[in-house]
């Protein structure tokens, strides 16, 4: 249980490096900025407290906005995130529900329960970061075309992820 | 009272979870007002330090290039000394004049941080307090204008850059010496900018300069800030906006000056005193 709270807090740590270090300085034709540290959120235990999610959430959040100068807009889609996490996952739970200490993660649940369980959440959250940045109605369909492919792009390295750090159980 | 207290406890999760957001919402306002010191943001040295050190290894990659440009900036300097020696030479002053004094000082900083795919754009730079920096001072490179300065910690300070939607410097064509303010906006490149505010009826051609006027206190007057790529009408007004692509490449700053303007606490009050009068 150490173990696994050890390795969740390490998780943090290499995300956000690899979003603030990396990822932020990527640009992809000007449009596509991934912002794959919300793996962190999309994969903790089903468990997790709902109210220790809405705090991890914004801790999250602030350290990427602290990076971007935009203090407060990627709290904000977090802890958004944080609070529709458990009814939504309560929506998508296979037929036999989960095990406690169970993380919904793609070797458990196959790759089209994760795929529709990551999808939704990736995209509010992209949504709302692009269209807090912007906070204006002028140029509204190029921003909902980044939210798009940002949101695609970046559900893409999530598979990856997944299939690169995780051996499948057998 | 009592049921009230049970009302809230048995939605603590939604009651948290709206006072949480209520608080981001509150820290969003609050950066958003143009310069306010607020501890959530890159200047902040901690991760000012960490940018720092990502800052290290892409300057090698750009070396080559910056190399180039300190070189062109250099002759260009050179130029413009030995027009001013020349000058010396044939019309020696007679009388030192005393009431002549530099207007201008610069502080070179070194960029840590940039951006420029995001709808608001800044800069992080190595310079703060300790250095003489303080908010709303201008920046600039050796190739044109960069922007002005935002917030200052001790050693460091973050530049809200020409593209940033807040950004306005004013600035002249500088073949007939109309004159207007520059913005931005996200339908525009790291490259381009929009030169509002000429009347239609100012000609402008395609390639024609357009620098920094004598109006601004940030700004030297005929800092470069670019050329003019295309003029079109807006639509219902008697404005020309005209797209600027900008002489300052974003993409590989990493050496930038500060400007302090000594004369501009005195422009400033005598301006203040001069409304204040009129109010009157």
């Amino acid at each position: 249980m150490i173990l696994n709270i050890l390795q969740i807090i390490l998780r943090f740590f290499v995300l956000v490096a690899l979003q603030v270090l990396i990822l932020n300085n990527i640009q992809l034709g000007g449009i596509v900025n991934p912002y794959l540290y919300v793996l962190f959120l999309l994969t903790l235990p089903v468990q997790t407290p709902r109210v220790l999610l809405l705090f991890v959430g914004f801790i999250l959040g602030i350290s990427i906005d602290l990076f971007q100068n935009s203090t407060g807009i990627h709290a904000f889609a977090c802890v958004l995130i944080a609070f529709i996490r458990p009814n939504w996952l309560k929506l998508v739970a296979p037929r036999d529900g989960f095990e406690p200490d169970e993380s919904p993660e793609i070797r458990k649940f196959g790759f089209r329960w994760f795929l529709i369980y990551a999808s939704v959440l990736v995209f509010v959250h992209h949504f709302v970061i692009f269209n807090l940045e912007i906070f204006r109605f002028s140029d509204f369909w190029s921003t909902q075309l980044r939210v798009l492919y940002s949101s695609v792009f970046t559900i893409v390295l999530i598979i990856l992820s997944q299939y690169l750090l995780y051996k499948p159980e057998k | 009272m009592r049921t009230l207290f049970e009302l809230i406890w048995r939605n603590h999760f939604v009651v948290l979870f709206v006072a949480i957001q209520s608080f981001c919402v509150y820290l969003i306002v609050q950066n958003n007002r143009y310069q306010h010191a607020s501890f959530f943001n890159s200047s902040n040295a901690a991760v000012a330090k960490i940018n720092e050190g990502v800052t290290y290894f892409k300057e090698y990659i750009s070396l080559r290039e910056n190399n180039r440009l300190l070189a062109s900036e250099n002759a260009q300097l050179r130029n413009m000394l030995s027009k001013i020696t020349q000058v010396k030479d044939t019309t020696k002053p007679s009388v030192i004049d005393t009431l002549q004094k530099q207007q201008y000082t610069y502080i070179t900083a070194k960029v840590v941080n940039s951006s420029t795919t995001l709808p608001n754009n800044f800069l992080t730079i190595d310079k703060g307090t300790a250095d003489g920096i303080k908010p709303e001072m201008g920046v600039i490179c050796g190739s044109g204008v960069v922007g002005i300065v935002q917030q200052v910690s001790t050693h460091y300070s973050t530049v809200m850059t020409l593209l940033h939607t807040k950004s306005k410097v004013s600035a002249k064509i500088n073949a007939n010496g109309f004159y207007g303010s520059l913005v931005w906006g996200d339908d525009l490149n790291a490259h381009e900018s929009i030169l509002k505010d000429i009347d239609k009826t100012v000609p402008v051609k395609k390639g024609d300069t357009i620098s920094t006027t004598e109006f601004s206190a940030l700004f030297p007057a005929g800092i470069m800030i670019g050329k003019v790529i295309e003029s079109k009408l807006n639509p219902g007004s008697n404005f020309n906006a005209i797209k600027v692509g900008l002489s300052t490449n974003f993409d590989n700053l990493s050496y930038v000056y500060v400007v302090d303007n000594l004369k501009k606490d005195e422009q400033r009050k005598l301006e203040e005193a001069t409304q204040k009068g009129n109010e009157q």
